[in-house]
């Protein structure tokens, strides 16, 4: 460490240049923070998935209903431990860009069946007991600026009228990646009030099975079970159903990948062109330092470490911003649930940015090295 | 008196290493610019090409697309002469429609995909004009039949012609092809609105939209208002093409938000890329600069002529980046429609304009790049530069 006053001298030599090349790192990994914050909004999904559930829907189309009756059926199946069911309201609140899921659920069956999701014994009591009651994911409610014990009106879309609803109380999630956006109410209202045809229908199950290992078979246990009859059923493990929905988005991750390739080579000649111009302006002095006995390896460290330096405060600062710009919100409002950087993506960050900072400056660092004292001299 | 512009174009060739790294920089900004413009550019038209200006549609009051509408067949009865209504040999140009989703795999992947199926009436190809079927055959009525859109047949394996599939408890033949000039509708598996009722076991006489072809695109108006007009409806009336305008609406705000955000940070690391190069260049030519205000230019046309040279480099990386993702114009790629959970094909769209706003995005930043280094080039004290030899 008591070459820490030369190494901070040779950082500063250049304060302009050392601002815009920290700058240009920042840039880069807050870019790289914000395509990993895209990715995870698209398959945030998929990595939190349950490993024990299942997901049971009409073999024709998710948009297509199962009889209720299934639900005694399902939960007699060797291997389950649980059942719920839900239906799609797909409602709107205020204005169509509102966008949100609501559920009509099975309030008992679902609160076993999500044990992620926290909420307060008072308000989850109350909701039991107010047939108009409804909950609401921490994220929504924040959104429109909800407070528990709030009337809320949603209008209908496949079935008409405004429904309203008591907000009993809010739910939260307890990973960062659940989805805090969703609005629940209560299944016997909604059977209560849809039409003649709609009756005795739910939209899908959600089955826990005893074993993970064991869910493959659970799920053609139950695929048998209603083989042949009207409303054939499709069972998948959450996170496949999950990852369904994503590969239907198209190459998203693809484009980042590509995005990000584009970025970090930018990146790399950017600084690897401003490392060799500040190295090329100090060989003299670097030549001096050999001269009095400083040996090629601490030439070398030297110009590395001055490089890596640059790259980790560029790095930091880039991933603070970014995590800063998760904090604002999701920009498209509530078309992305999962909005938030994960930390394993920080730190492959922080790796990326430490190897480009090592790529840019070994090449100006070795040629440092190797420099003959002679000629370096001559030139001065 | 200005500086000669050959002389900034002998300098970026003096330093050319530095000069191609900005221009990278600025480049690498421009195609992602481009390329998600054109991606959402893209969705838009190929969503609202799948509307005509003359066809009106009329669904359920409230809802919010096909799938939540609903209309029945006494009330397409009274559409159907309703005035302003196009009326052909085969009687009014109207078809009454319900859409469902079946998955189907995709052969890219081998995973299954939503595909959306369209119930239609026979007479749908009289209503939408810019259909055609390029092979094979129209289904007959009554009759488990399937015509496939282009690029459904290209995308999902199982739906080529002459095939049997299966879905919703039918069996299906696959009896043609049919091209919808690049809309959606070409991602899309038409049959019978009867006979999919009946398979997907829903009520008989139920359809969830009307389209109808109009005498004139002046005649909507008149139509829409005796369709308000008429108590035994409650219906929303929109012209097609704005319905489909407001469908792409989700995925391109999406798209747009999403990719504006990637290009402002992508910009700003260009445009520090480009002021490191600007800058050094300026401490690497104090002298040269030094020398051109000893010959008598004044300070403006030293700020003009550095400008210039950032500009120049601006304009090559802003080029290069509209040439390095033209051949992505035209390539298809698919995506989720939101509002009707379907999966749907369509293609980058790189259009003129395009490519001169990237043009004029590069530009803006080599503006901002080149500026701040030209004002320090001017404000050199001269003669300790020259003492500097």
């Amino acid at each position: 460490m008591k070459y820490a006053d030369l190494l901070l001298a040779n950082l500063f030599r250049k304060k302009l240049r050392l601002t815009l090349t920290i700058g240009s790192f920042a840039v880069a990994l807050m870019l790289f923070g914000f395509l990993a914050v895209v990715r995870e909004a698209f398959a945030g999904g998929v990595a939190i998935a349950g490993a024990d559930r299942l997901v049971v829907i009409n073999r024709t189309s998710i948009i297509q209903p199962l009889p209720l009756s299934y639900m005694d059926k399902i939960s007699r199946i060797q291997g389950v431990k649980g059942v719920t069911h839900a239906n799609w309201f797909g409602g709107v609140y205020q204005d169509e860009r509102n966008f949100f899921a609501q559920f009509a659920i099975e309030p008992t069956s679902w609160k076993e069946m999500y044990p992620e999701f926290k909420i307060p014994d008072e308000q989850w009591n109350n909701f039991l007991k107010d047939r108009q009651g409804a909950i609401a994911g921490a994220a929504t409610a924040k959104r429109f600026g909800w407070k528990v014990g709030d009337r809320i009106p949603i209008k209908g879309t496949f079935l008409p009228g405004v429904w309203e609803f008591n907000l009993d109380g809010i739910y939260q999630g307890t990973r960062a990646a659940d989805d805090e956006t969703q609005f629940w109410f209560q299944w016997d209202l909604f059977e209560e009030k849809v039409p003649e045809r709609y009756k005795g229908n739910v939209g899908w199950y959600t089955v826990r099975v005893t074993n993970p290992d064991f869910s493959a078979q659970v799920a053609k246990a139950i695929d048998a079970e209603f083989a042949n009859s009207p409303y054939e059923t499709r069972t998948d493990t959450e996170k496949a159903f999950a990852a369904g929905w994503v590969k239907q988005f198209g190459n998203i991750e693809f484009l980042i990948l590509t995005i990000g390739a584009v970025v970090f080579f930018t990146l790399l000649l950017v600084t690897g062109n401003t490392m060799a111009t500040s190295v090329r302006e100090r060989t003299g002095e670097l030549a001096v330092l050999k001269a009095v006995g400083y040996s090629d390896t601490f030439v070398l460290m030297l110009v590395l470490i001055e490089s890596l330096v640059i790259a980790g405060v560029g790095g930091v600062i880039g991933l603070l911003l970014a995590k800063g710009f998760t904090l604002l919100g999701d920009p498209t409002h509530g078309m992305l649930p999962f909005f938030f950087l994960p930390a394993k993506a920080m730190v492959v960050g922080l790796i990326a940015a430490m190897l480009v900072g090592i790529a840019s400056g070994i090449v100006p660092a070795v040629g440092a090295m190797r420099l003959r004292v002679v000629n370096a001299l001559r030139r001065v | 008196m200005a500086i000669p512009v050959i002389y900034n174009l002998r300098s970026v060739k003096e330093r050319w290493v530095s000069a191609i790294v900005a221009v990278l920089g600025i480049a690498g900004t421009v195609g992602v610019f481009v390329a998600m413009l054109s991606l959402a550019k893209g969705f838009k038209a190929t969503l609202v090409s799948s509307g005509a200006p003359d066809n009106a549609m009329v669904r359920r009051a409230g809802s919010t697309s096909e799938m939540d509408s609903s209309v029945t067949l006494d009330q397409v009865k009274i559409l159907e002469d309703a005035p302003g209504v196009a009326h052909g040999p085969n009687g009014p140009m109207v078809t009454s429609e319900i859409v469902v989703i079946a998955p189907f795999p995709m052969r890219s992947t081998g995973t299954d995909a939503n595909v959306q199926i369209r119930g239609v009436s026979s007479r749908t190809l009289d209503v939408r004009r810019h259909v055609k079927i390029i092979q094979g055959r129209m289904f007959e009525p009554g009759l488990s039949e399937l015509v496939v859109g282009r690029n459904a047949t290209n995308t999902y394996s199982g739906l080529t012609l002459g095939n049997s599939v299966k879905f919703g408890g039918g069996t299906w033949r696959v009896v043609g092809i049919f091209d919808a000039g690049g809309s959606a509708f070409d991602s899309e598996v038409w049959c019978d609105a009867r006979v999919l009722n009946q398979i997907y076991h829903r009520p008989e006489n139920v359809f969830q939209s009307v389209t109808v072809h109009l005498n004139s695109y002046g005649d909507f108006q008149k139509f829409k208002d005796s369709v308000i007009a008429d108590p035994r409806l409650t219906a929303d009336v929109s012209r097609e093409v704005e319905y489909y305008d407001k469908q792409s609406r989700t995925l391109t705000v999406l798209i747009t938000t999403l990719g504006g955000i990637v290009a402002v940070i992508m910009g700003i690391g260009a445009v520090f890329g480009a002021l490191n190069t600007m800058y050094s260049a300026v401490a690497e030519r104090s002298r040269e600069i030094a020398t051109l205000r000893a010959l008598g230019f004044g300070e403006g046309p030293v700020v003009v002529s550095f400008t210039i040279e950032a500009l120049l480099i601006s304009l090559v990386g802003g080029l290069l980046g509209c040439v390095a993702v033209l051949p992505l114009n035209g390539l298809t790629t698919g995506a989720m429609n939101w509002q009707t959970f379907s999966h749907l094909a369509f293609a980058f769209k790189i259009t003129p304009p395009l490519l001169v706003e990237g043009v004029i995005f590069a530009l803006l930043m080599g503006f901002l790049g080149g500026i701040f280094p030209a004002i320090r080039a001017a404000r050199q004290p001269v003669a300790p530069a020259l003492r500097g030899l």
